[in-house]
């Protein structure tokens, strides 16, 4: 076995072998950067060029950049605030405010550093576990996996900030909104509104990008300077490293993390960095300064988004069951190279197996390490002024909403949350439960309904379940035990003088539990059922909150609203989103390409007064990036009035 | 070394005929043209894999030598991507469409999002596969011929949904009489397999190249017993054994077998359409209507040679190489054996399907 080992190795530094993997690295790196863009879109990019590759070239490319994306996801999560991917959402927690207060490069290299560890110990796992792994597997049934997604949404108590019941309510309604499609029991179509785009429900990088980028685009657009306050970019690089050997403990545990969610098919890796986030807010004594810039919020997801692909790869090779969204591309991959994963191939074509451990080992190691090296030049941007960097911004997370599912829902979806976690964050309603309901809805309610049909009550008893739970309350406990403070994004606001606007929003919020009870009463029982009970609970918790702010104290954590402390004189958020319902607008008229090409250039001339030869160069390096992008991922922007009329040549088609 | 292209030949014998023949079509020529082939799925797929696997393959045989680039248009389960080509898509050639069984089920249900007709497209090319049912030893059954010992027996089935592929093992278990109860909501075929292997589910069913790879090593081990394939369809239009699995029956010798007569009915009438269109003809290639012939016959010419050539199985290795490749009008044939579901059993399939499962389909 060791001679494999070896050999695999060997083969894979000689010849072209590395070439190639430092091929995918490179991809990976550039695909990660792009915020919204993850390994889904890279491997879409490198698939073409596999077909007729040798196996080891192609499988070190493959793997090169599947471990490589959620480390160069890492740069916009920390530097912009805007999730670089789907599994690098809990980064900016407490990145971005690392970046705000200038330790942008303390930020970075703890999380490229950490993420190589993590990448790391992803590959031990994968080279012992993938040999015996299978009944470990096997002992996971739709019980277990269930009670895993208890446990993952006991960390909501948490990540609820200040305000436990505006955290439950929101953990809800990302409940609510992972509902949305056809239901797992029935295939009934939930919450559809009458269209095509939500049977399949929302794409998950539509949500992140709506819930945390676009508030704040615009709330940096407001303040009107760079993102660092401070300009001491140049150091800390070592500080980030020594952080990582001062957690090493965390590190490890949140990488293990990584590793058994990567494992669980059907879970996905997106999950992982919540619960890694979740672990460490819950084991911190103090916990004053997560959400407010805890470089342990950075190294507990950042190790734990690169240990799931080690993981992943275990059912991935070992059944042929894909363990994440980027190995289920993987799984393809290896397809049309003629390999055929599963137990067959583990047990006869070990060789192959290594080949694949040594390039997740290697790429995390380069990947790192490339990461460290360009994120000097990188991390100025934060210094820019901001205005100028708003409309890139703008234009990339709407192309990557748009690569989901290429249709025109993803780019109102993407708008409509957007619009949600504006007021979420203005009135301190916290996000990050949001998206943990939503990651964990589907397949809540999915492996309960199984685990039921399989084994009827049974299955509570079962050993498995038993444990999990018990680790559930375990982790409550100790979450608890320190006095319940959890993260902090906002802290308190001052006097709020006007409470309509909440009033107003969590009106909303009742209402749209009220659809989710109208809608769910449509459908079978066991459609019904999961919808109808979070529903309904939800919307006596929304009747609550709508009490509290009503009557309540008028300062704290419920009745709270950030333009109580707007300085006069700043624009009104409402004045921002008007310019995105503007490219909206007109996009639909003129097509989205158009569409954007004249938004950059209104916006650079009214908003940053830009120079014209300046507004020039900007919006024609904006609309050459797009029509790469169209051009490299084989896509057609989303038409408007113009393309319905007029058959337009590409890429305005 | 000169090689021997019939396409190009083709391609010259009717230039020659244009030059002659006056109104006759120009010869199709695609050089420096980019074809773009449409797949109503996102990337990493078995379509996509599919349409990737076979484009550069039939980009060098088509005249002129074009580009074929795969643009994946996901969503809707592959109806939002195939209606965008339909109402979007020139007859000019450089436009292809690959289909899959998911895309023909809703077509073949009325399903009320369907705005694709298959009437107006034009196969040129079939990918067939098959899938083979099995059970756990557990149930005491050692092949077809103990089917009647497991009826009154409840069994656990892993299944997607009422309406996806697993329409067809539905239909089958309907008809032998057999008590199973899916369990649905499962991710994919390979979630329904694990679930067996956990012996939660005491039946499944893979597709060939699953089922090879990952159900053989099962049976080898005792953990499973094969009871039957799906068959395919011959030349005459009736099942025949797969040859990929030539030592278990299909499934209507699995029926006989167990009953000692032949299935008949609007239930099986319906099986059969869905068995064809989920199996036989899975994969189908087209060209949108009104496409002139030259074109037409270009494409046929260059997936003969394509599927012909002579290290083509070794090239696809089992996933897409185990059958036998259709091209033109034999496609053509098998997708209309499939599509042309008579009415009586549409009706009982529907009925079926939403006094069973609730499930509910546009008229």
């Amino acid at each position: 076995m060791i001679d494999i080992i070896l050999s695999a190795l060997v083969n894979l530094l000689t010849g072209w072998h590395l070439f190639y993997m430092m091929v995918g690295v490179f991809v990976g790196l550039i695909i990660g950067i792009l915020p919204g863009l993850g390994s889904i879109a890279g491997m879409s990019i490198l698939l073409p060029f596999i077909y007729g590759m040798d196996p080891v070239s192609a499988l070190g490319m493959l793997i090169g950049l599947l471990a490589v994306v959620p480390t160069g996801d890492t740069f916009t999560s920390v530097l912009m605030g805007i999730p670089g991917g789907a599994a690098s959402q809990a980064t900016i927690l407490d990145g971005f405010p690392m970046a705000k207060r200038g330790e942008a490069a303390r930020a970075l290299s703890a999380a490229f550093f950490s993420s190589m560890v993590g990448g790391l110990v992803g590959a031990v796992v994968l080279s012992v576990f993938v040999v015996i792994a299978r009944p470990i597997i096997l002992a996971f049934s739709s019980g277990e996996l269930f009670m895993l997604t208890v446990l993952g949404l006991s960390m909501v108590g948490v990540l609820a900030g200040t305000s436990l019941i505006k955290g439950l309510l929101a953990c809800g309604f990302g409940l609510l909104l992972g509902s949305v499609g056809a239901a797992p029991a029935t295939s009934e179509w939930r919450l559809v509104l009458g269209t095509d785009y939500l049977i399949d429900g929302i794409p998950i990088v539509v949500i992140a990008l709506g819930i945390f980028a676009i508030p704040e685009i615009v709330d940096l657009l407001r303040q009107n300077k760079a993102i660092a306050a401070a300009s001491r970019l140049g150091t800390g690089w070592l500080q980030g490293i020594r952080d990582t050997f001062t957690h090493w403990g965390l590190v490890m545990r949140c990488s293990a993390i990584g590793c058994i969610i990567g494992a669980m098919p059907g879970l996905g890796g997106s999950v992982a960095d919540w619960l890694a986030y979740g672990h460490v807010v819950q084991i911190a004594k103090d916990k004053s300064q997560f959400g407010k810039g805890d470089v342990r919020g950075v190294l507990a997801p950042e190790s734990a988004n690169n240990s799931v692909q080690g993981g992943a790869l275990i059912p991935t090779l070992l059944f042929g069951i894909p363990g994440s969204g980027s190995t289920a591309i993987f799984l393809g991959g290896m397809i049309l190279l003629g390999m055929q994963p599963g137990i067959t191939m583990v047990e006869t074509r070990l060789d192959l197996v290594y080949t694949i451990i040594w390039s997740l080992a290697i790429a995390n190691v380069l990947g790192a390490g490339l990461c460290i090296l360009i994120s000097p030049f990188v991390a100025r941007l934060t210094t820019l002024p901001y205005v100028y960097v708003a409309p890139f911004m703008l234009m990339i997370i709407f192309f990557a909403a748009y690569q989901a599912t290429t249709n025109w829902g993803d780019i109102v979806t993407l708008l409509a949350i957007g619009v949600l976690g504006i007021y979420m964050r203005r009135f301190g309603w916290p996000r990050p439960p949001l998206l943990i309901g939503f990651v964990l809805a589907k397949g809540a309610e999915t492996y309960l309904y199984q685990a039921i049909q399989f084994h009827e009550w049974a299955w509570l008893w079962r050993p498995g379940v038993l444990i999990i739970a018990a680790f559930t309350i375990v982790s409550i406990w100790v979450g608890t035990r320190f006095g319940r403070t959890g993260i902090d994004e906002g802290g308190e606001t001052g006097r709020v003088r006007d409470t309509r606007p909440q009033l107003l929003f969590g009106a909303f919020v009742a209402i749209a539990f009220a659809y989710g009870i109208y809608d769910s009463l449509q459908h079978s029982y066991l459609a019904k059922i999961f919808p109808l009970g979070l529903s309904i609970s939800a919307l006596a918790g929304s009747l609550v909150v709508l009490a509290l702010v009503q009557w309540g104290p008028t300062a704290g954590s419920s009745v709270f609203d950030t333009e109580a402390d707007t300085p006069p004189g700043m624009r009104s958020m409402e004045y921002y989103l008007a310019w995105l319902l503007g490219l909206m607008a007109v996009s639909a008229v003129t097509g989205f390409l158009i569409g954007l090409g004249l938004f950059f250039v209104v916006f650079l001339h009214v908003e940053a007064r830009a120079p014209l030869w300046r507004n020039a160069v900007l919006t024609a390096s904006a609309m050459l990036f797009l029509i790469g992008m169209a051009y490299i991922f084989v896509l057609d922007f989303p038409g408007g009035l113009l393309q319905d009329l007029v058959d337009m040549p590409w890429p305005l088609r | 070394m000169t090689i021997f292209r019939p396409a190009r030949m083709l391609g010259a014998a009717l230039a020659l005929s244009a030059a002659v023949l006056p109104g006759t079509a120009p010869a199709a020529d695609f050089a420096g043209k980019t074809i773009e082939w449409t797949i109503p799925f996102s990337t990493g797929g078995g379509s996509d894999v599919w349409a990737r696997f076979f484009a550069p393959l039939i980009a060098a045989e088509l005249p002129g030598k074009p580009t074929i680039v795969v643009k994946n248009v996901g969503g809707g389960g592959s109806i939002t991507g195939t209606n965008q080509f339909f109402t979007r898509a020139k007859p000019d050639g450089l436009s292809i469409l690959g289909t899959s069984a998911t895309t023909q089920f809703p077509y073949m249900l009325d399903d009320p999002r369907v705005r694709y007709d298959y009437k107006n497209l034009i196969p040129i090319m079939l990918s067939p596969t098959g899938g083979v049912v099995y059970v756990n030893p557990s149930l005491g059954a050692k092949d077809a011929r103990d089917i009647g010992k497991m009826k009154g027996k409840e069994m656990k089935y892993g299944s997607q949904g009422p309406t996806s592929l697993d329409l067809v093992p539905l239909l089958a278990f309907e008809l032998l009489e057999l008590d199973v109860k899916p369990v649905f909501g499962m991710q994919g075929r390979g979630d329904g397999r694990l679930a067996f292997e956990r012996g939660e589910a005491l039946i499944d069913y893979q597709t060939s190249s699953a089922y090879l790879r990952n159900v053989v090593p099962l049976v080898k081990q005792g953990k499973a017993v094969p009871l039957f394939s799906w068959g395919i369809i011959d030349d005459n239009g009736a099942f025949a054994r797969d040859p990929t699995f030539p030592e278990l029956p299909h499934f209507v010798e699995a029926y006989e077998q167990a009953y000692g007569k032949k299935p008949s009915g609007p239930a099986f009438d319906a099986f059969k359409s869905f068995v064809i269109a989920g199996y036989a003809a899975q994969k189908p290639l087209f060209l949108p209507k009104g496409t002139s012939k030259d074109i037409v016959d270009a494409y046929v010419a260059a997936i003969q040679k394509v599927v012909s050539a002579p290290d083509f199985k070794d090239r696809a290795g089992d996933e897409i190489g185990e059958y036998k490749q259709q091209a033109g009008v034999t496609a053509e044939r098998t997708l209309n054996a499939a599509l042309d579901i008579n009415p009586a059993a549409k009706a009982w399939v529907k009925n079926w399907l939403t006094t069973k499962y609730n499930v509910k389909l546009g008229n």
